[in-house]
């Protein structure tokens, strides 16, 4: 009771009757609990942001001042290191391999997980919980289990070295888990609105795609994130998959470490960039991601 | 176009949700599904728009078969209980919607929305997405879609219960003009008799999946079929008294014996079970033959200018519904009046055998 009537004057007056601290006393603390909290969360963003601020400042230096003192901030600002990677077709061409795959398997994923998800919410068939939970295992699999048959068999059917082939591979955790958060997007649209829509006359397909997809529109956002996400970090099977033609940027990066040493700056430089994209794709679902996390079952 | 529903049968799951329902409606008329919840109002709508197919019985509209046809080719169309709207499009696209599936021209869709929408007083909502209108609204927008095609069959499953009550009475005689111009079968489920009595129309009762009684409105009001259709038809409900009749007396606990009138003389003597209607009872003797009943006061609900009274008599329960204040102390002993021709009677398996005449009477609406 206190604390709500805190500003006003029947506040201060049920403050003084119920407790022993004056009201000066209690936002004196108060401000020192604001204060505590605010420190604590302060110190606490800052120890998640130092690695990033350190590959950003490491990005900017050049390899000699990287190994020669420890500089807060770059002392002698380059870009040289953006240049190298932004010029030389073998690097930027990890990016675009990565994003060729990632995009292909946001794609095949949306497309197979969106009826799929549908069927679960909306029909009741023999085995569907039990398939829907056997979706779920997949995703506890760790992915090398699934590495040398994949290997084997995209070998022996030509798609070894194609975005495809990742794009595909990824689809082993991917679909799942699209079709988990979307499930419980769908079962949260009441299912007189796909009665309604068929007593106006709609067809499924027409009631789907016209109706239906807008009304879970955020889920399909957070989903298209999730989907990249998963597909974006994951280095194993995309590296296994691949040698020369859809090498991913992870796999590139290892290139920076040769006979001669290191090469900080650029391996640094490419950090920064592979952040990036993720960083956009979380600015715009941004409002949508607690609902995502909890699989849509809000 | 008549709507037949013949001997439909529906299970879900082995539970039967409605047996054995056989019912005609006319073309052009207002029918009211009267049930409790789990009646089976609901699935009987479902299966009358098509939404599922019964298990058992064939559906004929216009005496054609149309029990596998699925609800998009059936000329139909529904407002549920939630208000159910499309919430991506604005409250014009949503009552267009079926208009524009039915690929008529433009003018023409614009001309019949603006009609439909003056008449549901929405026509300045037109822009507006659905989600940002009060509830009202909304179902209003959901009757408009339904409203703007010229279906053949119109189903309202309780269209109002979720609205509060000043609107809800408003909405409900602005539909009950809306049906007059119209010629299609219009049926509108509801739990609450007086809503079925405002409506007017046609009535079906329905009970546990079973059609109890079906006809026009104040006639099952005034000639219920049956105990369950009378305890079902008023509200407060009918107060059912079990008694014995003799040749010239009628007795309820054995001990008074009151004479009866020409009416209950013609039955066989044995024992009944007596309806008495709430309204019909009073403290104070109406008529010179009125049966005289000492009960004792369980609580006297006082609702505004009337009156519940829930009294005890050795043997039974009694509820009064009466005008104007009564304050009345609990076990309190008093005398009621049972009026002895209006008195219902059913046999012990429930059934009528005799109804009272046609009364005119002010308080009809008990």
């Amino acid at each position: 009771m206190s604390y709500q009537l805190e500003n006003t004057q029947q506040g201060e007056k049920y403050n003084t009757i119920f407790s022993r601290t004056t009201p000066a006393q209690r936002r004196k603390r108060n401000a020192r609990t604001k204060l505590r909290s605010r420190l604590l969360l302060g110190v606490y963003l800052l120890l998640m942001i130092l690695p990033i601020y350190w590959l950003l400042n490491m990005s900017l230096q050049t390899n000699s001042e990287i190994l020669g003192s420890m500089t807060m901030w770059p002392e002698n600002l380059t870009f040289d290191n953006y240049i190298g990677i932004f010029t030389d077709s073998s690097w930027y061409m990890g990016y675009v391999n990565s994003i060729a795959y990632v995009l292909m398997n946001m794609l095949i994923t949306i497309c197979v997980a969106l009826p799929a998800a549908y069927a679960f919410s909306r029909y009741s068939f023999i085995g569907d919980k039990h398939l829907f939970f056997w979706l779920l295992t997949n995703l506890m699999a760790p992915p090398a289990v699934f590495l040398l048959p994949y290997f084997q068999l995209y070998y022996s059917v030509g798609l070894f070295d194609t975005h495809i082939a990742v794009a595909l591979a990824h689809c082993l955790f991917n679909i799942p888990l699209a079709i988990w958060i979307l499930e419980g997007f769908m079962s949260s649209v009441p299912k007189e609105i796909d009665e309604t829509a068929y007593i106006d006359g709609y067809s499924f397909p027409r009631f789907f795609i016209k109706i239906f997809i807008p009304m879970i529109r955020s889920g399909i956002g957070v989903t298209l994130f999730f989907l990249f996400m998963f597909s974006w970090v994951e280095l194993l099977l995309a590296r296994t998959l691949t040698a020369t033609e859809a090498q991913p940027i992870g796999m590139i990066m290892t290139r920076t470490s040769t006979a001669s040493g290191i090469d900080w700056g650029t391996l640094a430089a490419a950090g920064v960039l592979t952040i990036l994209p993720g960083i956009l794709v979380v600015y715009f679902v941004r409002n949508h991601i607690a609902k995502g996390f909890a699989l849509g079952r809000t | 176009m008549s709507l037949h529903l013949q001997n439909i049968a529906h299970t879900v799951g082995g539970v039967p949700y409605i047996s054995d329902v056989d019912l005609a409606l006319e073309p052009g008329s207002f029918n009211v599904l009267l049930g409790r919840t789990l009646a089976g109002k609901t699935t009987l709508m479902r299966l009358m728009a098509g939404l599922e197919p019964p298990t058992q019985g064939r559906i004929l509209m216009d005496g054609k078969d149309v029990t596998g046809v699925p609800v998009r080719h059936r000329n139909v169309s529904m407002v549920y209980q939630q208000f159910i709207n499309y919430p991506s499009l604005t409250v014009y696209d949503n009552i267009a919607s079926p208009l524009k599936l039915a690929k008529q021209p433009k003018s023409e869709i614009n001309k019949r929305v603006g009609e439909i929408a003056e008449m549901l007083h929405i026509e300045h909502l037109l822009d507006r997405y659905p989600l940002e209108l009060s509830g009202g609204q909304q179902q209003r927008t959901a009757m408009g879609r339904a409203l703007v095609k010229d279906a053949d069959v119109i189903l309202f499953d309780e269209p109002l219960v979720n609205l509060d009550y000043k609107l809800r009475e408003e909405l409900r005689d602005e539909l009950r003009d809306l049906f007059k111009v119209r010629n299609c079968i219009a049926v509108y489920a509801t739990t609450e008799p007086n809503e079925a009595l405002a409506l007017g129309g046609n009535t079906a009762i329905l009970h546990e999946g079973k059609l109890l009684q079906y006809g026009p409105t104040d006639q099952i009001y005034r000639q219920p079929n049956g105990i369950l259709s009378a305890e079902m038809f008023s509200e407060p409900p009918i107060n059912i008294v079990p008694g014995r009749l003799t040749d010239n007396d009628i007795t309820f606990d054995n001990d008074t014996h009151f004479t009866c009138d020409d009416a209950l003389r013609k039955l066989p003597p044995g024992d009944y079970q007596f309806g008495v209607r709430a309204s019909h009872l009073s403290l104070t003797p109406q008529a010179a033959d009125d049966l005289e009943l000492p009960v004792t006061v369980d609580v006297a609900e006082i609702s505004g200018s009337e009156t519940f009274l829930h009294a005890r008599h050795a043997h039974f329960p009694l509820v009064l519904h009466l005008l104007g204040i009564h304050e009345l102390k609990v076990n309190q002993p008093i005398k009621v009046y049972f009026p002895i021709h209006k008195l219902f009677v059913f046999d012990q398996q429930g059934h009528i055998v005799h109804t009272p005449l046609a009364q005119t009477e002010g308080a009809a609406h008990g």
